[in-house]
């Protein structure tokens, strides 16, 4: 991991109205890390990945990702990052190859990019055969691997993963692990939430939101040495009990 | 006594002539005041299980029983004594959050105060806002109205789709706190869901994978049947330590978990034979323990067979 920072957030905040649901926060990320965002439902979490992906204008407060000012550049963050969620992530009525096409085609990159970049995620997801097949038909866990492949297949220097593995079997999601520690390996920034306590323990640093606060930041074994818990579940329990305001 | 017998249950989906099975034969039965988990990623045919139980599905093959009713036979009487909550919030949107309970309890020929007790404890949590549209109510209060209608006419069995999904962790454990006290007034419960953590907190679970039942038992003693002598490794560097655990000869299975790595050793292999392997590749900070299986490994471990 680099010292260089591509992710730096200071006191941005975000009102809705008298609500306040991102209360100036303050993180650095480093880049090639593996950053937990975690939190209650309601936290904030969901606010303040909007506002760093450049889909949400913050009320105040400073941030830039990849370089890129979040008020100003928000259109060269998006060219910048990739994003995977659980809820949405490829186009099912698409094959997997068409999938490839548009989302190459959209961050325009070049016919000859495309093609060989389908050819590498084809070839290192056993895929080959699957080409031409629909996504819809795919099996789940096939489908999340892809979505992955997928979200950094423009090569962005950060991927923000939403959830990226609820609901999968327990294999599959090691896997995807696999494959998130294989892109931060290879310098991508990965910035992901999750409900799965475990995959908290995979992070190199995790920050926890509570009340739209940023509540802890530090390394799994610093927070657990903290907050005096023998697992990262512990950690969170005890961080999240403190909320007064409750939902999504 | 029983609430619940399936009985060789089977159902696929036809859709453009390409046919995928959801249920394969499946046969379990769910015993008087029983605690119930299905455990199971998405896809493994929890949700056509759920709605072939609660009428709203009709199996190909099999047979299957509600408090002795049959699903297909007397399923007017089933719907009379089941709840029934589904993964996805399908309480009215534009109605009030006591316009919803109201609604359900009439369906059902009773009122909200007769039955008031059941579901008090879950009610007062969302009662300051009894006057807000559904639609605008946040997540974890959402699902605490689809309970109360779901109890309102004090059924004999809940079905729980995925109750938790997407949930956060503390809002999980409050949920199935809720749910042990339910169970004390004698409700039998089938839940649902696909943390594999959640198993603990049954009486009895039945794994599935793929239309398939893997195993059913108590928690306790699927743990204990895990037959394989598993190890805890870790090290300074994890990723190093997974590559070279899989590569050993005395190693049938490893996959990080946690903090540590899990390693499955082969049935002739010993934890000294491994230990001697890695101490003499020399990783920093090396441990190695003894394992504790937990519920997601005995998943793993039957997703293999």
């Amino acid at each position: 991991m680099l010292n260089e920072k591509i992710i730096t957030v200071d006191h941005l905040t975000k009102r809705f109205a008298a609500f306040t649901a991102v209360d100036a926060i303050t993180f650095d990320v480093y880049k090639g890390e593996i950053f937990g965002f975690l939190g209650a439902n309601g936290a904030g979490k969901t606010t303040a990945m909007r506002m760093l992906c450049g889909l949400s204008m913050p009320t105040s407060g400073k941030a830039t990702v990849a370089g890129f000012d979040v008020y100003t550049q928000n259109e060269q963050i998006k060219k910048n990052i990739g994003y995977m969620s659980q809820k949405f992530s490829l186009y099912e009525d698409l094959t997997v190859k068409e999938n490839m096409q548009l989302y190459g085609g959209i961050y325009g990159k070049s016919n000859q990019f495309i093609k060989d970049k389908t050819a590498f995620i084809l070839e290192q997801l056993h895929l080959k055969d699957e080409a031409n097949k629909l996504v819809g038909s795919l099996p789940l866990g096939w489908k999340q691997k892809l979505a992955f492949s997928v979200a950094i297949f423009h090569e962005p220097e950060i991927v923000f993963l939403d959830e990226p593995t609820g609901g999968v079997d327990p294999v599959t999601r090691r896997e995807f692990w696999m494959m998130i520690y294989e892109a931060a390996a290879n310098g991508i920034t990965i910035f992901v939430t999750t409900h799965y306590m475990d995959e908290a323990e995979y992070c190199n640093r995790v920050s926890i939101m509570v009340d739209g606060k940023v509540e802890a930041l530090d390394t799994p074994a610093m927070l657990k040495q903290q907050y005096q818990s023998p697992t990262m579940d512990d950690v969170f329990l005890k961080l999240a009990r403190k909320a007064t305001r409750s939902g999504d | 006594m029983y609430s619940v017998e399936v009985q060789h249950i089977s159902k696929s989906y036809t859709v453009k002539k390409a046919t995928t099975p959801a249920l394969k034969d499946i046969s379990f039965a769910v015993k008087k005041g029983e605690l119930f988990g299905i455990i199971g990623p998405d896809g493994a045919g929890k949700t056509s299980l759920f709605r072939i139980l609660t009428t709203l599905l009709l199996a190909d093959e099999g047979t299957a029983t509600v408090e002795g009713l049959d699903v297909v036979k007397a399923y007017k009487a089933i719907r009379e004594q089941v709840g029934y909550m589904p993964g996805r919030f399908s309480l009215y949107q534009d109605l009030t959050v006591k316009e919803n309970l109201d609604f359900f309890a009439t369906i059902f020929n009773t009122s909200v105060e007769e039955n008031y007790d059941l579901i008090k404890d879950i009610y007062v949590q969302i009662e300051p806002f009894r006057d807000r549209k559904a639609g605008k109510l946040s997540g974890g209060m959402k699902q605490k109205l689809a309970l109360s209608c779901a109890l309102i006419h004090r059924p004999k069995v809940l079905f729980l789709d995925e109750p938790t999904t997407g949930v956060d962790a503390v809002s999980r454990k409050e949920f199935w706190e809720m749910l042990k006290r339910l169970k004390e007034q004698g409700i039998t419960i089938l839940v649902s869901t696909p943390y594999m953590d959640e198993a603990e907190m049954c009486d009895r679970v039945a794994l599935m994978q793929n239309g398939s039942i893997l195993s059913i038992d108590t928690p306790q003693q699927i743990v204990a049947s895990f037959a394989q002598t598993m190890l805890a490794v870790r090290s300074a560097s994890m990723l190093q330590l997974l590559n070279k655990v899989r590569a050993s000869s005395f190693v049938e299975n490893a996959y990080p978990s946690g903090i540590y790595h899990h390693v499955i050793l082969k049935q002739q292999a010993t934890a000294d034979q491994l230990q001697q392997e890695l101490s003499a590749a020399a990783f920093a900070d090396l441990e190695i323990k003894k394992g504790q299986p937990t519920i997601e490994d005995c998943f793993m471990q039957l997703m293999r067979i």
